[in-house]
């Protein structure tokens, strides 16, 4: 039993036997779960904590101010303060709302990006399932989130949020396809599916160095249409504060808004971790190819910091984007998938197929 | 039963809904209320109900002596303050055929003059925030702060000044003005680039508002749409240049007048009207000529009995006033012609057709100010 | 062809013109010292505000509890919206004449619209400005203030 920050494979097999060996196999396998869903329900609160505040400080500074800094040192307990603020409000009840799929709707936000989560390789051997069809899956699972956006505009009896619920519904399933066709890409180059065998293949270099040109392109490509498919600016037509006031969530007070809140950052979180483990390594240290020193050195950075390094990078630039451009309007957003990501997209794939075959990657 | 036969027959038919923007709404800037007719996300029609802040600022000027109506016309159309003042002061002038000291009617330009700069630039952050960009509102508001100051150091207060009155200024300016108002436009022609990176160039904020909302000459000028509004539609109708007051017959600026009268075009006209206030600021700024700050007056002004009329450029279009006396030492009647209140009436008529976020952006291009609508 | 030429041509400005947006904020967000935020309960020892800024009228005593009301009230004519009372009493004069002073100056904050008119108009500058601006009460009661303090009498050179 020698476990380490570098691979967690080893301490999972340890408690997975100290369980299997203590406990029969119907409760080992409860028990299991159970830990594993409060780890993960620890974490979905704490990263989701913890980007609230960074958001806030990220488009204070950018907008010249200097954001939170009441509660806690530089106001890092500000978030938490407004969690008890959230949990603390009455939760209104809408008139000629529908009841049951009103407080429905918030729950399968948050359970849609909660799933998501699961197949996620924080680092070697720490991710709580690892499907052979992972990416599949994250992009299913990812996409159930607009159901749940649906139902709270349509329930809450407004038309306001009838409004942002259906400009949500337009979005999310066109640039769908795109966040699809820019995993394809990498998957081309990949052969896999599976996130584990996706990110050992990036041993000898990322993806997005390997793939060069293509994977770039691909990589812009996702940037652009998972912000728009979490519903962030400059995209965030369903919220669209300066037009609808609140979009789909304008009836929601209190914990129930609070969740849409969370799944929104959450969301984000998952998908900068999907751009960060497909394009950009996951937890893979940099590697250069041949040069076995170099990569050697690169390896006493735990995986965990060359995850979370990755991911916040790419969240920060999704922040940059949101605090810089004014939003876009309904039809431009679908001229944009339309009529330029999707074709562009659907060169690249042609692009990356003949690289592939051709052995022109690195 | 009852709801069904209740509902509006025509409506269900053209499958036309209504939804009320404001009076409590981001977009709308204060308490105007719009009730829109949405066919899907096209506006077809709409109609402003005013009213939400009426105060009868023109009523209450009945009973006021003149000096006293300037602390009313402040809140009209608060962001030009300065520039609604001055119609007043000047139609007393006018009336009583007083001589005002030259220094006056230069520090007055001045001072309208960064009143202007200070009302675009609120107005550049509220339109950023309209089209979605809420970084914009903070850069306006940082640089907005510096006339404040500038204002807040001669007169004591940010926004609400009663700094001029019949027949002069309420004091002299404050000895550091020049120097600051200096230091701002050197620090503001840094700024504005900003401006133009984050905005103005912007391909979203461009596709946004290019060919949306068009005014048409015609139309603006039989809606009376005046200021920036109204020139972008090539509507030559800037006061400052036709029937000049204050000092502006001994500057040079331009009127800028554009020829789409589109949003973007209308966004543009105020991005350059700012450049062009700073320019007449800084014709004037040096040579402020010596002298008194204001003409001796009598303790009581009553205005002999007539009508009088007094108009002005202010930051949203031509406000003029109108005055009925009865040789007392209040007016008779008292009558705003307020440029917002004109400016309002165009937006069903340019907004039909267009989506919802097309109607934020024209109205936050229009530029309105609710209390002077409703006055 | 010119077609598909304007496609990758828009494109580039576009992308272009993104960037340069994103140039500025990411700009801001690299030079934290530009922060014009002022943090306003801290810095309040030396927080100053200019000298004419108008935060309320007062009423300058001097070290005899002595200022130079005379109770005319013109400054009560002068307020456009009634934030000031005055209220006059008769004392008698050692000459055996009664004279009007001053008795309770009395001026609503909560009214004041800040004009100045009052302060103008004054014919022996009894009042200024005052630079407190944290008028904040949870009693609106309280922003009724009486000016002339009690016991306050009037500065023996000043002629009506
Ligand atoms: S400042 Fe104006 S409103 Fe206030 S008390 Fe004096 S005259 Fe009245
Ligand atoms: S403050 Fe001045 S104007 Fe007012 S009553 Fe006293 S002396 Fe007269």
């Amino acid at each position: 039993m020698n476990f380490s920050i570098y691979d967690f494979t080893s301490f999972n097999q340890w408690i997975d036997k100290f369980l299997f060996d203590n406990l029969p196999a119907f409760w080992a396998i409860v028990v299991e779960m159970t830990i594993i869903g409060l780890v993960v329900l620890l974490f979905y609160a704490l990263v989701g904590l913890f980007l609230v505040y960074a958001e806030r400080k990220v488009c204070a500074f950018m907008q010249n101010r200097v954001g939170p800094n009441r509660v806690g040192p530089y106001g890092f307990f500000q978030t938490i303060a407004d969690l008890f603020k959230l949990l603390m409000k009455e939760l209104v009840y809408i008139k000629n709302a529908d009841r049951l799929l009103f407080n429905i709707a918030p729950f399968i936000v948050i359970i849609a990006s909660f799933m998501a989560i699961a197949a996620i390789p924080f680092a070697k051997g720490l991710h709580a399932i690892d499907f052979d069809i992972g990416i599949l899956y994250v992009i299913a699972v990812s996409s159930l989130g607009v159901v749940g956006i649906l139902l709270a505009g349509w329930s809450s009896n407004n038309k306001y949020s009838l409004i942002g619920a259906m400009r949500s519904g337009a979005q999310i399933v066109s640039y769908e396809l795109s966040v699809g066709l820019s995993l394809i890409t990498i998957i081309i180059l990949a052969g896999t599916m599976q996130f584990s065998a996706i990110v050992e293949g990036q041993a000898n270099g990322w993806f997005i160095f390997k793939g060069h040109i293509p994977a770039f392109i691909a990589f812009i490509v996702f940037l652009i249409s998972s912000t728009a498919e979490t519903n962030r600016g400059p995209f965030d037509l369903a919220e669209a504060e300066s037009e609808l006031t609140a979009g789909f969530h304008t009836e929601y007070s209190g914990i129930k808004f609070a969740f849409f809140f969370l799944a929104e950052y959450m969301n984000m979180f998952i998908v900068a971790s999907i751009a960060a483990t497909v394009f950009w390594g996951g937890w893979m240290p940099f590697h250069v190819g041949g040069w076995a020193g170099f990569n050697h050195i690169m390896d006493f950075i735990p995986p965990l910091v060359w995850y979370f390094g990755k991911t916040f990078f790419i969240i920060w630039i999704m922040m940059w984007i949101k605090w810089t451009f004014p939003r876009l309007r309904i039809d431009q957003l679908l001229t944009l998938e339309w009529k330029y990501l999707l074709p562009i997209n659907l060169v690249n794939i042609l692009i990356m197929a003949f690289i592939v075959l051709m052995g022109w990657h690195f | 039963m009852k709801e069904i036969i209740n509902l509006p027959v025509k409506n269900v038919e053209e499958e036309e809904y209504h939804i009320n923007m404001g009076p409590q709404h981001p977009s709308t800037h204060g308490v105007l209320r719009l009730v829109v007719s949405l066919q899907g996300e096209i506006v077809k029609s709409l109609k402003p109900h005013c009213g939400y802040i009426h105060r009868g600022i023109e009523k209450m000027c009945e009973k006021d002596t003149y000096p006293q109506i300037i602390h009313l016309t402040d809140r009209m159309d608060y962001l030009s303050a300065h520039i609604n003042n001055h119609a007043v002061c000047m139609l007393v002038e006018k009336a009583l055929e007083v001589e005002v000291p030259e220094r006056v009617t230069y520090i007055r330009t001045i001072i309208d003059e960064l009143n202007r700069i200070a009302s675009h630039q609120l107005w550049w952050c509220s339109f950023g925030m309209d089209m979605g960009g809420l970084t914009c509102f903070f850069y306006g508001l940082r640089d907005r702060e510096k006339i404040l100051d500038i204002f807040e150091e001669s007169f004591g207060s940010r926004l609400l000044h009663s700094y001029y009155t019949p027949g002069g200024l309420m004091m002299d300016i404050h000895p550091d003005f020049q120097k600051n108002v200096k230091a701002f436009i050197k620090y503001f022609r840094k700024k504005i680039k900003d401006y133009d990176d984050l905005l103005t160039g912007n391909i979203i904020m461009q596709l946004r508002t290019k060919g949306v909302g068009i005014l048409t000459k015609e139309d603006a000028i039989s809606y009376g749409v005046t200021g920036p509004s109204g020139r972008a539609s090539g509507f030559a109708c800037d006061v400052r240049k036709h029937h000049p007051y204050g000092v502006y017959d001994k500057t040079e600026f331009k009127e800028i007048l554009g020829t789409k009268g589109d949003t973007f075009e209308r966004y543009m006209m105020r991005m350059h009207e700012m450049l062009e206030s700073m320019k007449i600021i800084e014709q004037l700024i040096d040579n402020i000529p010596a002298g008194d700050y204001k003409a001796k007056m009598k303790a009581v002004i009553k205005l002999p009995a007539g009508e009088y009329f007094q108009r002005v450029e202010a930051a949203r279009g031509e406000l003029g006033v109108y005055v009925v006396s009865d040789g007392n030492k209040s007016p008779y009647r008292m009558k705003f012609r307020s440029p917002n209140f004109s400016n309002l009436s165009v937006l069903d008529h340019i907004s039909r057709g267009c989506k919802i976020a097309d109607l934020v952006a024209i109205g936050g291009s229009l530029d309105y100010v609710i209390p002077d609508i409703d006055r | 062809m010119n077609s598909f030429f304007k496609y990758f041509t828009d494109i580039f400005y576009a992308v272009k013109s993104l960037l340069t947006g994103m140039k500025v904020t990411g700009r801001y967000f690299f030079s934290p010292w530009e922060i014009v935020t002022q943090q306003y309960p801290e810095n309040r020892k030396t927080l100053k505000m200019y000298d004419r800024f108008k935060g309320e009228v007062i009423m300058p005593h001097n070290e005899h509890n002595e200022h130079r009301c005379t109770g005319c009230g013109i400054c009560e004519t002068a307020c456009p919206n009634g934030s000031i009372e005055i209220l006059q009493a008769k004392i008698d004069m050692p000459d055996g004449k009664k004279k009007r002073i001053i008795d309770k100056h009395i001026y609503h904050l909560d009214m004041c619209t800040f004009c100045g008119l009052c302060i103008k108009s004054c014919p022996s500058e009894a009042i200024v400005w005052g630079q407190e601006f944290e008028h904040a009460v949870f009693d609106r009661s309280k922003l009724t203030k009486i000016l002339n303090k009690p016991g306050s009498s009037i500065i023996k050179d000043i002629v009506e």
